[in-house]
C-alpha cells in the first residue's frame, strides 16, 4: 500500500500557508520520519496524512484513492498527550477494546497490568495512558500509523518499551509507520528514512 | 561538594490518606526516602518518570499540598529546619516555581504588572523600572510589559517567569519541566536562560524526565523511582556506557536513550499502594538477593555520588 500527499498546500487561516506544494508518500513496511523545529507544520502534515484535516489544494491518497470517510481509518493518529485522547467516563479497559481486540500476549508485551484494567484514565500516569492508546491503535484493519511525538512525555525505557512492540508488529503487519518528532536521536533510530521539513 | 547546601531535604515523603468505602481510609504513600541537596549557583536535575514523585517533592517545597497529604521527614533552609509556616512565609519570596506554562499567569493582568507584584514595598514607577531593567536583562522588549500573557511565546513566557524569581530575590528556583517539546535551538536559550540564573546565585531545582536537557544543563543529577531516591550523580558520568554510574535504574535509563542502545528493561514503575517492602527497583533489577527484597537499601556514599543500592561500589 502506498499513502501518498501530492503537492498539498495547507493554511489555517486565509493568508497564512504552512504548508506549500508538499510532496510526501510512504509505503507499506517503512518507518519514515518527520522532523522539522516547532512551528513548520510537522503536526498539521501529520493529520492531513491521517485525513483530520483537508488540504486547500493537493491530495492526499491511499493506494490512488482518496481517504474514505466513515468506518475505521486506515490511518490512525497517536499524538503526544494520551489523557486527551481517551474518554475519562470510560474505564481502561473499555477504552482499551474501543476498536478491536488486543491478544493477551501483546497486552503483557506492552506492559500493562491486570490491574489498570479497572481504573479510570485519571488514575494512571501518561506514560502508563500511552501504552493502551498505542496498542489500541494497532489493530490489523490499520495499515500505517502515524506517532506525533507519541514518546515525548515519557521515559525512556518506557519509550525503548513501547516502541520495540510498535517495531516488532509492524514488522509482522507489514505495516508502514511515520515517525514526527523533532528528537534527532529517536527518529535516526528508529526510520529507514527521514524527511526534514524546512521554511516553506 | 564542599560548600554546605542551601537547601536539604532528608527521609522525606508524603502520604496521603484516601477513602476506600464508605468511610474507611487508607494512606497511600506516594513519596518515599526522598533525598536531595541543593546548593548555591548549581543546578541539580530530579530525573524521573510520571509518577515517581518529582512533582510533588516541588509542591511539597512550597508547602502547596492538598489538605489530605501529611509530610514525613525533614526539610532545612540554610542549615534551619523549616515548618510548614515558614515554607509559607519563604515561597514566592527566597523559594520560587516557574511553572510549565504561561496558563500559571493571570491572562487578564498585563505581564509586566504581574512580574512587579514581587517587589511589594515599592511605588509604581520603581517598579515598573525595576521590571523593565530585568526584561533587558533576558532580552525581553520593553513592549513586551504591555503583553498580555496570551501574546507570549514559549520562550518569552519562560523569560518573563524567570524575570520574576529573580526580581523576588529568589534563592532557589524551582523549574517544572522547562523543557518538553522544544526543538535544539530552544533548548539551547533555556539552557543559556537557566545558567544565567545559576550564575547570578541561585540555586536551581531542575524537574524534567528529559535525559538530554538534564545532561547539558545541570551539575548533579537526582534520579527518581517510585517516590524514592535511587542515585545522585554528578552529570559527566551520565555519558557514554554508564559505567560510572551506580545503580542499575541509572544504567538501564541509559541503555534505553535511542542514541546507545535503546533497550529497554522489562516491567513498570511500581504504583503507589503496590510498593512492597525492600528495594523499589528489585523486581526489574538482575542483580537481586534475598536482602534487596527484605529491605530497603539505605542512601550511602559510593564514589563522589549517593546510592541507594545494597550492591553498588
Amino acid at each position: 500500500m502506498l499513502l501518498k500527499a501530492d503537492a498539498v498546500t495547507f493554511g489555517y487561516t486565509k493568508d497564512k500557508t504552512i504548508l506549500k506544494n508538499i510532496d510526501f508518500q510512504i509505503e507499506s513496511g517503512e518507518i519514515v520520519g518527520i522532523t522539522a523545529p516547532s512551528g513548520f507544520g510537522k503536526s498539521t502534515l501529520g493529520k492531513l496524512l491521517a485525513g483530520y484535516l483537508q488540504p486547500n489544494t493537493g491530495t492526499v491518497t491511499l493506494d490512488g484513492k482518496p481517504l474514505k470517510k466513515g468506518g475505521y481509518n486506515p490511518v490512525q493518529l497517536i499524538f503526544q498527550h494520551p489523557e486527551k485522547n481517551v474518554d475519562p467516563k470510560w474505564k481502561m479497559k473499555k477504552v482499551l477494546r474501543e476498536a478491536w481486540n488486543p491478544p493477551q500476549e501483546m497486552i503483557e508485551e506492552m506492559g500493562i497490568r491486570e490491574s489498570w484494567m479497572n481504573r479510570w484514565p485519571s488514575e494512571l500516569s501518561g506514560g502508563e495512558l500511552q501504552r493502551f492508546c498505542v496498542l489500541r491503535a494497532l489493530s490489523p484493519e490499520t495499515k500505517f500509523l502515524i506517532a506525533d511525538e507519541m514518546t515525548t512525555m515519557l521515559d525512556v525505557i518506557t519509550q525503548a518499551q513501547i516502541w520495540q512492540v510498535v517495531k516488532k508488529y509492524a514488522r509482522l503487519h507489514n505495516m508502514g509507520i511515520i515517525v514526527i518528532s523533532h528528537e534527532k536521536a529517536l527518529v535516526e533510530r528508529l526510520c529507514t528514512r527521514v524527511v526534514y521539513l524546512d521554511n516553506n | 561538594m564542599n560548600s554546605k547546601p542551601i537547601f536539604q531535604v532528608e527521609n522525606f515523603g508524603v502520604s496521603f490518606s484516601q477513602y476506600v468505602k464508605g468511610i474507611e481510609r487508607r494512606e497511600l504513600h506516594v513519596i518515599t526516602n526522598l533525598d536531595i541537596n541543593l546548593y548555591k549557583g548549581k543546578i541539580l536535575a530530579v530525573l524521573g518518570s510520571s509518577g515517581s514523585g518529582k512533582s510533588l517533592l516541588a509542591h511539597a517545597i512550597l508547602g502547596i499540598l492538598p489538605y489530605n497529604a501529611s509530610i514525613y521527614g525533614k526539610m532545612y533552609f540554610k542549615g534551619q529546619e523549616i515548618s510548614q509556616k515558614d515554607r509559607e512565609a519563604l515561597r514566592g519570596h527566597a523559594i520560587s516555581l516557574i511553572p510549565q506554562s504561561v496558563n500559571y499567569l493571570d491572562p487578564l493582568i498585563k505581564v509586566g504588572k504581574q512580574v512587579g507584584f514581587s517587589l511589594r514595598q515599592k511605588s509604581e514607577a520603581e517598579k515598573k523600572q525595576l521590571v523593565l531593567q530585568q526584561f533587558a536583562k533576558y532580552g525581553l522588549a520593553p513592549e513586551v510589559y504591555d503583553y498580555y500573557p496570551h501574546q507570549l511565546s514559549g520562550g518569552m513566557a519562560r523569560r518573563v517567569l524567570l524575570s520574576t524569581a529573580l526580581l523576588a530575590e529568589s534563592e532557589i528556583i524551582i523549574a517544572d519541566e522547562p523543557t518538553p517539546g522544544l526543538d535544539e535551538q530552544s533548548l539551547k536559550e533555556v539552557l543559556a536562560d537557566f545558567r544565567k540564573t545559576t550564575d547570578e546565585g541561585c540555586a536551581v531545582l531542575m524537574i524534567t524526565h528529559d535525559i538530554n536537557a538534564a545532561r547539558t544543563i545541570a551539575d548533579q543529577i537526582a534520579v527518581f523511582y517510585a517516590g524514592s531516591t535511587l542515585e545522585i550523580a554528578n552529570v559527566e558520568e551520565m555519558t557514554g556506557d554508564g559505567s560510572k554510574l551506580r545503580h542499575p535504574y541509572t544504567k538501564a535509563l541509559l541503555r534505553a536513550m535511542p542514541d546507545t542502545e535503546f533497550v529497554p528493561v522489562e516491567g513498570t514503575q511500581p504504583m503507589p499502594g503496590e510498593m512492597t517492602k525492600g528495594c523499589l527497583f528489585s523486581d526489574r533489577c538482575a542483580y537481586k538477593t534475598e536482602q534487596c527484597l527484605a529491605e530497603t537499601p539505605p542512601l550511602r556514599d559510593v564514589r563522589g555520588g549517593k546510592v541507594r543500592c545494597f550492591h553498588a561500589s
